[in-house]
């Protein structure tokens, strides 16, 4: 039976190196392949990490198969073997080398975690933009301080800036998350932490809720949109000045419609409604954003099934239904959400 | 709180029914019933068969548990169990699997060697034995209760606060959590602490500290662990439990709260709890590879002190599950440099085990297959380990697929290989007859390749930056394949559990052919040295050690017994009695009365508690002695 032992491993590690060549088309979220400074020192750290690994684990499955497979008691073979109390020297060795190899990833650990630790300059600047990043069940506030501007589900990112978040939660604990950028910190209540992360290529970058918040925690996801920064600084104007007031005769019922269900939770800038929500994500620019919830592509077909029912696609949310409206309503007010940009 | 009313005097009902009422002769009839004697004994190995059955039991719902998931992330955005009932069965997986089935099976095995290893005729507490046993069975059956009534837990085993709170877990889960972790946690520091004193205290002559198996030992550091561990815990679920049920605000942020308290308490816990459940699982190993490599263990000393310095730095390293909490740099250099610290004397063990078969004779018996199969599993778990302790990569495997998968590499590869591993090894001293061996090799490479399928690729799904805790993915991951694997590998694993059950089934019909004598494996320590399985005083005579291994010493020097340190004499056993059942009882009506805020029926179970411990505390109870004659009889007898 211990013959089969090696045999299986070595099938199960090819295994999944095929995998790895076949499985992974498009990992928009992949820790392994950062394209930001921040996710690549990171990334540095565990490979270090796995380079020294893969060398413990070399030796000690190498003196493991071959005890295995030499020692075996033959059958019939009764002698006893020599009781071995120990050996200084062996066991020395394994003490000072195990500790050596500590000491070299120590040194660079120690160090990125301190140098990836430095807060943000006081003062504004050109290099990096700053922002507020709060967590709500199930949904991602943004916050630009520097811009006065707040949105939420889509994170924009000028390439090549540091952005400092400050990472904050209104209710439960969260955690902000993008793989494909950096590592992640808590959203706690009552706490505000500082993360860093960069982009050096412009794309879409998936972002996660890492630590469990309820019922759609699965579900919380977010995108990071990386810009050029001059589409950047284009987005950001647009974003101060949007159009939110209704062109169409359909899209002004949509506004009155949303007047009336709506208004106390969401908020939509450039507009002359009564309130401003803050209890759901503000609305503004909504047309031009890719996801609807942070979750379903952004169509008609899409926007229909969540009005009607939030509580089908992400479980525990506030958002009540509104299949309750006339179809006339309803769809005025899509036709008027559509239109905000 | 009437539907309560109802099944309780429909229970009693029964009962009468059954027992034809309520006469003289119902005390009689019930005492000479075979179920009482289990019920109400206080003999440490009947009360190890009582944990592995409770814990075997509660392995059944955690196992389900965990292949639900499974199937839920076969595909892509499945609707099976999505939203809060996928996190009650995450919360009840980690919760059940940790409290109700690895400590219980470490306690079965704790029971069932530790006092014949040592030559002791039971443990210091009889009474305390069987009270632990009790309030761990009461506090898991509470906690399951959710799943019928109100709700199961679904804040994680780890139950952070704010969302664990009343305003966003308004069933009553969260209290089913904290009360039957709290009952059962009372259980559990008693274990810990009647180990302790027993270890210390109940040595046989000769018997010193250095002479201890490595079981015995890693029992003795755990039970310490324990001691101090469970505190922490007992703590923070008071602060929730008051939170909860009578609106105090510890951890409400607007109150001047602080919810970060509960994951200091949880981890200050929850980081030594891991070694409580896998240094006993070490000891096993250290005992069967030695045993079937028929060498003494290499290095013994080092093992030793090994073992207690991964006991003492377990408490120092508990912020490491909390780098992304934002700490700081300084505090979170401080906690990566004492993780890995720890791989120094974990280095230690794995070499020493390493070289205990180096030069040896090996069997390949089930019992050393999982011990054997125990070193690469953890050695991964344990290089992984070290790559979760650097705080810059920590931030990006933290609370992804990349940790589960990493923690399920040393709790199956570590504790539930060496429950198993375990089992097997005692399973003889304690039934008398060995479990059948081709069975148990299917058993254990059915269980170890689901093992790595499901698991191994685990450590990807992370890298590609799935969270952990998640009911779903979408398509766009590119994860569906690797999440399939994995369910293949699970669904492997719930047949290789299946195929250990089997096995018992099977043996068990067949143990006749099966019977092992005293010393089945050709052992080399004490329990080996008397019958299978042992009479209920264990040592007619408590033997005299004379070195490390005794019982192999003695066999070595030719002698068919060991020698024992004192005349044959009568022996003093404890009475067997109902009060452990009758306390837990009580705590459980108490638990469940505060879970439905009848605090009538709360207090009404503490009474029942204070008036047993008031039974117990005035109520002399001498035990009995078992005369020479009869010690003679069960001698021949054997």
């Amino acid at each position: 039976m211990s013959r089969g032992k090696p045999i299986g491993r070595l099938f199960l590690f090819f295994a999944m190196f095929a995998l790895l060549l076949t499985g992974c088309e498009k990992p928009l979220s992949n820790v392994l392949d950062p394209q930001g400074k921040i996710g690549k020192e990171q990334l540095e750290l565990i490979n270090l990490s796995v380079y020294i690994m893969i060398f413990v684990c070399v030796i000690v499955f190498a003196i493991f198969f071959y005890v295995l497979l030499r020692f075996r008691r033959k059958p019939g073979d009764n002698a006893i073997p020599k009781q071995v109390e120990g050996s200084l020297m062996l066991e020395t060795l394994w003490i000072v080398i195990p500790i050596i190899l500590l000491v070299i990833l120590a040194i660079p650990t120690v160090m990125t975690t301190f140098s990836q630790a430095k807060e943000a300059p006081k003062t504004a600047s050109e290099d990096f933009i700053r922002v507020k990043a709060t967590g709500h069940q199930f949904w991602w506030e943004f916050e630009y301080p520097d811009y006065k501007i707040r949105t939420s589900q889509e994170l924009h990112i000028p390439v090549g800036k540091k952005v400092y978040v400050e990472v904050t939660s209104d209710d439960v604990v969260h955690a902000f998350w993008v793989p494909g950028l950096a590592g992640k910190v808590d959203a706690s209540p009552g706490r505000i932490n500082r993360i860093p992360i960069d982009a050096d290529k412009p794309g879409i970058y998936k972002g996660r809720c890492a630590e469990l918040c309820g019922a759609s925690h699965a579900l919380m996801n977010f995108q990071v949109v990386a810009e050029k920064p001059s589409e950047f600084e284009k987005w950001a104007k647009k974003r101060q000045k949007p159009k939110s007031e209704p062109q169409t005769v359909e899209a002004k019922d949509g506004k009155k419609v949303f007047a009336q269900n709506c208004m106390s939770c969401h908020a939509i800038d450039g507009t002359k409604l009564k309130m401003k929500g803050d209890k759901a994500p503000n609305l503004t620019g909504f047309a031009k954003r890719n996801k609807i919830g942070g979750l379903l592509d952004n169509n008609e077909k899409n926007l229909d099934r969540w009005l009607k029912n939030p509580e089908k696609v992400k479980p525990g949310t506030y958002m009540p239904g509104f299949s309750h409206l006339n179809k006339k309503d309803l769809s005025s007010l899509k036709t008027y959400l559509k239109s905000l940009k | 709180m009437a539907t309560l009313v109802v099944l309780l005097v429909f229970a009693l009902f029964i009962v009468a029914i059954l027992t034809g009422g309520y006469n003289k002769q119902m005390i009689s009839r019930f005492r000479s019933h075979w179920l009482w004697e289990w019920l109400t004994t206080v003999d440490h190995k009947k009360i190890g068969i009582l944990y592995a059955i409770g814990g075997g039991f509660f392995f059944i719902f955690g196992g389900i548990e965990a292949l639900l998931m499974r199937i839920q992330l076969f595909f892509p955005d499945n609707q099976f169990i999505v939203g809060r009932d996928f996190n009650e069965l995450l919360s009840m997986h980690g919760t059940t699997m940790i409290f109700f089935v690895a400590m219980p099976l470490l306690f079965a095995l704790m029971n069932v060697a530790v006092p014949l290893q040592i030559g002791a005729r039971d443990v210091a507490f009889p009474f305390l034995n069987a009270l632990g046993f009790w309030l761990f069975l009461a506090g898991g059956l509470l906690m399951n209760l959710g799943w019928l009534f109100g709700g199961a837990p679904d804040s994680g085993w780890t139950n952070y606060v704010p969302i664990a709170l009343n305003q966003y877990s308004p069933g009553s889960g969260i209290d089913y959590y904290v009360l039957g972790l709290q009952i059962a946690g009372f259980g559990t520091t008693m274990g810990g602490l009647n180990f302790l004193a027993t270890i210390i205290n109940m040595r046989a002559p000769g018997m010193g500290f250095l002479r201890m198996p490595l079981f015995t030992w890693t029992s003795f550091v755990a039970s310490a662990l324990i001691l101090f561990g469970f505190p922490p815990l007992t703590a923070g679920l008071f602060l929730v439990m008051f939170d909860r049920l009578f609106g105090a605000q510890f951890f409400e942020v607007a109150l001047g709260g602080n919810p970060v308290i509960w994951q200091h308490l949880f981890w200050i816990f929850g980081h030594p709890e891991v070694y409580i459940v896998v240094l006993p699982a070490f000891g096993v190993m250290s005992d069967v590879i030695s045993n079937f490599a028929r060498k003494r263990l290499f290095g013994y000393t080092s093992m030793v002190f090994a073992t207690l310095l991964i006991g003492f730095l377990g408490f120092m390293v508990w912020a490491h599950h909390m780098f992304t909490v934002g700490m700081g740099p300084m505090v979170n250099s401080i906690f990566a440099i004492a993780t890995m610290a720890i791989a120094v004397p974990t280095g230690i063990k794995v070499f020493n085990w390493m070289f205990t078969m180096w030069g040896g004779k090996i069997t390949y018996s089930t019992a050393m297959l999982y011990a054997v199969g125990f070193i690469p599993t953890f050695v991964l778990g344990g290089v992984t380990g070290i790559m979760l302790a650097l705080p810059p990569a920590d931030f990006q495997y933290h609370d992804s697929y990349f940790v589960v998968a990493h923690f399920h590499y040393v709790l199956i590869g570590g504790t539930v290989f060496g429950i198993l591993s375990g089992l097997y090894y005692w399973w003889p001293k304690m039934f008398g007859y060995k479990l059948n061996e081709t069975l148990g090799k299917w058993n254990f490479w059915v269980f170890f390749i689901g093992f790595h399928l499901t698991f191994l690729i685990q450590h990807f799904i992370g890298l590609f930056g799935m969270p952990r805790r998640y009911f779903t993915y979408q398509e766009e991951d590119g994860i569906t394949l690797f999440n399939q694997i994995s369910t293949v590998g699970a669904v492997m694993m719930g047949v290789g559990a299946l195929l250990f059950v089997a096995n018992i089934v099977v043996s068990y019909r067949n143990r006749t052919s099966l019977v092992a004598g005293n010393d089945p494996w050709d052992g080399r320590t004490l329990e080996w040295a008397i019958s299978s399985p042992p009479p209920v005083f264990n040592f007619a005579q408590l033997p005299q050690v004379r070195s490390l291994d005794c019982w192999w010493h003695e066999k070595m020097e030719g002698n068919k017994e060991m020698e024992p340190a004192e005349p044959l004499d009568h022996i003093h056993m404890p009475n067997d009695t109902p009060l452990p059942i009758i306390m837990s009882l009580g705590f459980f009506i108490s638990g469940l009365g505060l879970v439905f805020r009848a605090f009538e029926v709360g207090v009404l179970g503490l009474v029942v508690v204070v008036v047993t411990m008031f039974v117990r505390s005035f109520k002399p109870d001498h035990g009995y002695h078992i005369e020479v004659e009869e010690i003679k009889a069960t001698k021949k007898g054997a």
